[in-house]
C-alpha cells in the first residue's frame, strides 16, 4: 500500500484494515486466531454435531408423546417416553387441586404478571394505576386460591402441589424476604445497640441452621412459639421459614452493598442537612441495592430451587409429584424423563430471573451511558 | 484586583479556644477564629495540619471536645436538636465532589431542597436551573455525574450546595483533584460566588485565588493557627519562619 502524505491536521479518518471488523473479522479473531484455536473450533463443531444429533433423536424424533404405560411406549419407539408427563401433566402443574377449580389457579397466575409488571419495570405506562392493582393483588390471589369467600369452594392446602406450589412458595418467599432483608441490613448497621444486636443474632442464627431443620421446625414445632389460639396452616409456616432464611442471606448481601458506598456520599448528604431516613431512602438504599442486584438475585434463585425441600415434610412439589408418578408400576423406571421435565421447569424460571437481573443492572448503570 | 463588597461587622462564625482530638491524637489546638458576614477566608498549610478537620468542625461533620463554636448564633453542642437545620445553612464542597452517582445533575441539586427545605418540586427545579446556569452548565442538567468532566462535576457540587441557599460556604481543596485545565473554570465560579457577597472559608493551595479573593489568609501547621493576615501582608512579609518556609515551597514549584 502506498503511504500518502498529508499536511499536518488534514489526516483523514481511514477505514480499518480488511478482516478486522464485521462477521468475517469476528470469526477470524475468535475462532481461528491460531492453529490450536482452529483445531479446537473444528473438534468442537464435530462433537457438537454428534451430541445434538443424538439429543434431538432421543428428545423428539424417536420420542413417544402418548401411550398407556412404559411398556406401551417401548413398543412404539425407543426414544424418550414423555407419556409419563403428558398423562399426568395436570398433577405436575396443579397437584391435587380439584380439576373443576383449576381455572382459579390459571387466573391467579396470569394476573400475577400484571401485578409484577409495575414493580419490575419502572418505566411502564400508567404505572401508578398498576401499582394499586399490585397492592390489591395479594388479597385477590389469596381469596382465589384458598376459596371460602364469594361462593368459591374452599380448598384445603393439603391438595396444593406441583409447579403451583413451587410458584406460591417461591414468590411469597421472594416478595417477603426482600423488605425483611433490607430492614435487617439496616438494623445491622444501626447505631442503636439493641437493634444491631437483635439483627446480628437473627441473621447469624438463620444462616447457621440448615434450611431443612427450619422446615421441620415449621412442620412440627412452630405452633409452640406462636401465641396460643393462632393456628397457621403448614403452608404459611413454611413460607415464614423460607422468608426468614433467605432474608438473612439478603441482609448480608445488602450489607456488602452498603459498605461499598464511599464515605463521601454520607458526608455530602450530612452537609446538605439530610436526616437518617432521608439518607437511607435517597442515598444508601438506591446505591446499595444496585450494587447488590447480582447477589440478591442469586439468593432468590437459591430460595426458589430450595422450595423442592418441602418434600421432606410431606408437601408435594414437582419432585414429589414426579416421585409419585415413578412409584406407579405403569411408569416404573422413567426417572430420566420425569426429572428432566422438572429440571426444565426450574431452569426456565431461574433463567428468566437471571436475565431480568442483567437487564436491570444495565438499566441502572448511570456512568458513561 | 481586590473584590470589594459591603461587609457588615456581623459575626457569623465564632470559634473560641477550640480543641479536638482523634483518640489520643491532638489534631486541633486552641483554635480561635471569628468570621464576619461576607468575609472570605483562605486556609493553607502542609498536609495533615488539620485544615480539613477545622472546617468540618464548622458544620459538625467532626465533633470538637473542648471550646466553643458558634455558627449563626447557635452554639454547636452535643445536645443540639436541629443539627440538620444548621447544616442546611452551611454549604460544603469537597475535594472529591461527592455527587450522588445514581441521580441526574438536576436531581442532585433538587433532592435536599425538596426533602430538607420542603420546597415544592417545581420551585426547586427552577432554582436548580438558575444555579446551574450560574455555574455555566445548564445543558448538563439531565446527565448523570459519571458523564461529566471533573471540573463540571465540581461546579455541579457547588450548585448543589447553593441550592440550599446557605449563608456560609465551606470549600475543602475544591480544585486539588482536578486536571490543570479544569482548575480555572472552578476557581472562576468561586470568584463569581465571592462577588455576590457570600461568606466563604476555603482550604486551598491556589495562592492566586487567595490574593485575588481573600480578605484574610490563615496558615495552619500541626493543628495550630500559626499566622493570620490580609493577603498582601501574608504573602509579602510573612512573620513566622514556618510560614516563610511553606510559602517558599509552594510558590517556587
Ligand atoms: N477520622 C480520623 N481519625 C483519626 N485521625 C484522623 C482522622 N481524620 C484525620 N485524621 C488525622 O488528623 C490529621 C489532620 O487531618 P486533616 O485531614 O484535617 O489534614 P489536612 O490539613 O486537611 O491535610 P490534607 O492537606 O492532606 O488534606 C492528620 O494527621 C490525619 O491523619
Ligand atoms: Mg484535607
Amino acid at each position: 500500500m502506498s503511504e500518502k502524505t498529508y499536511k499536518p491536521g488534514n489526516y483523514p479518518d481511514l477505514p480499518p484494515p480488511p478482516g478486522t471488523v464485521g462477521v468475517y473479522g469476528w470469526i477470524r479473531q475468535n475462532l481461528f486466531s491460531s492453529i490450536s484455536n482452529s483445531l479446537l473450533t473444528i473438534i468442537s463443531v464435530v462433537l457438537l454435531y454428534y451430541l445434538i444429533n443424538g439429543i434431538i433423536g432421543w428428545f423428539f424424533l424417536d420420542a413417544v408423546f402418548d401411550a398407556e404405560s412404559k411398556i406401551a411406549c417401548r413398543k412404539i419407539n425407543d426414544g424418550a417416553c414423555w407419556a409419563v408427563i403428558t398423562r399426568r401433566v395436570g398433577q405436575f402443574v396443579y397437584g391435587f387441586y380439584p380439576e373443576a377449580e383449576r381455572w382459579r389457579i390459571d387466573i391467579t397466575f396470569l394476573t400475577m404478571f400484571i401485578a409484577f409488571a409495575p414493580l419490575l419495570y419502572p418505566d411502564i405506562p400508567k404505572r401508578k394505576w398498576l401499582l394499586y392493582f399490585s397492592l390489591f393483588y395479594p388479597f385477590f390471589a389469596f381469596v382465589l386460591i384458598m376459596g371460602g369467600y364469594f361462593g368459591l369452594q374452599k380448598i384445603e392446602y393439603s391438595l396444593f402441589g406441583g409447579f403451583m406450589l413451587t410458584v406460591i412458595l417461591g414468590v411469597c418467599g421472594i416478595v417477603c424476604s426482600l423488605p425483611l432483608g433490607i430492614l435487617l441490613a439496616l438494623g445491622r448497621q444501626s447505631n442503636l445497640t439493641v437493634v444491631r444486636t437483635l439483627s446480628v443474632c437473627f441473621i447469624e442464627f438463620m444462616r447457621g441452621v440448615p434450611l431443612i431443620t427450619l422446615l421441620f421446625v415449621a412442620s412440627s414445632m412452630l405452633n409452640y412459639f406462636l401465641p396460643p389460639g393462632t393456628n397457621f396452616s403448614i403452608l404459611v409456616r413454611v413460607i415464614i421459614m423460607f422468608t426468614f432464611f433467605s432474608a438473612a442471606y439478603i441482609a448480608e448481601v445488602i450489607r456488602g452493598g452498603i459498605q461499598a458506598i464511599p464515605k463521601g456520599q454520607y458526608e455530602a448528604a450530612d452537609a446538605l442537612g439530610m436526616n437518617y431516613w432521608q439518607k437511607t431512602r435517597f442515598i444508601t438504599l438506591p446505591q446499595a441495592l444496585k450494587i447488590s442486584i447480582p447477589g440478591i438475585v442469586n439468593t432468590f434463585i437459591g430460595l426458589y430451587k430450595d422450595t423442592t425441600l418441602v418434600v421432606v415434610i410431606g408437601l408435594l412439589d414437582p419432585l414429589g409429584i414426579g416421585r409419585a408418578a415413578l412409584a406407579d408400576t405403569k411408569w416404573n423406571g422413567l426417572s430420566t424423563e420425569t426429572y428432566l421435565f422438572v429440571a426444565l421447569f426450574f431452569f426456565v424460571s431461574c433463567f428468566a430471573m437471571s436475565r431480568y437481573s442483567l437487564w436491570l443492572e444495565n438499566k441502572l448503570n448511570t456512568d458513561k451511558k | 484586583m481586590v473584590i470589594n463588597n459591603n461587609k457588615s461587622s456581623k459575626t457569623v462564625i465564632q470559634i473560641k479556644e477550640m480543641h479536638k482530638w482523634f483518640g489520643n491524637f491532638h489534631v486541633l489546638k486552641n483554635i480561635s477564629l471569628g468570621v464576619n458576614q461576607g468575609e472570605r477566608i483562605v486556609i493553607c498549610g502542609p498536609s495533615g495540619s488539620g485544615k480539613s478537620t477545622l472546617i468540618r468542625c464548622i458544620n459538625r461533620l467532626e465533633v470538637h471536645q473542648q471550646g466553643d463554636i458558634i455558627v449563626n448564633n447557635v452554639e454547636l453542642t452535643g445536645d443540639l436538636k436541629n443539627l440538620e437545620a444548621i447544616r442546611s445553612d452551611v454549604g460544603m464542597v469537597f475535594q472529591s465532589f461527592n455527587l450522588f452517582p445514581h441521580l441526574t445533575v438536576l436531581e442532585n441539586c433538587t433532592l435536599a431542597p425538596i426533602w430538607v427545605k420542603k420546597l415544592p418540586k417545581k420551585e426547586a427545579e427552577e432554582l436548580a436551573m438558575e444555579l446551574l446556569t450560574r455555574v455555566k452548565i445548564p445543558e448538563q442538567a439531565l446527565k448523570y455525574p459519571g458523564q461529566l468532566s471533573g471540573g463540571q462535576q465540581q461546579r455541579v457540587a457547588i450548585a448543589r450546595s447553593l441550592c440550599m441557599q446557605p449563608k456560609i460556604m465551606l470549600f475543602d481543596e475544591p480544585t486539588s483533584a482536578l486536571d490543570p485545565e479544569m482548575i480555572k473554570e472552578v476557581l472562576d465560579t468561586m470568584i463569581e460566588l465571592a462577588e455576590t457577597g457570600m461568606t466563604m472559608i476555603v482550604v486551598t493551595h491556589e495562592m492566586g485565588f487567595a490574593k485575588k479573593v481573600a480578605d484574610s489568609v490563615i496558615f495552619m501547621d500541626e493543628g495550630e493557627i500559626i499566622e493570620q493576615n490580609d493577603p498582601k501582608n501574608f504573602f509579602n512579609n510573612p512573620k513566622n519562619d514556618r510560614t516563610k518556609l511553606f510559602l517558599s515551597q509552594i510558590l517556587n514549584h
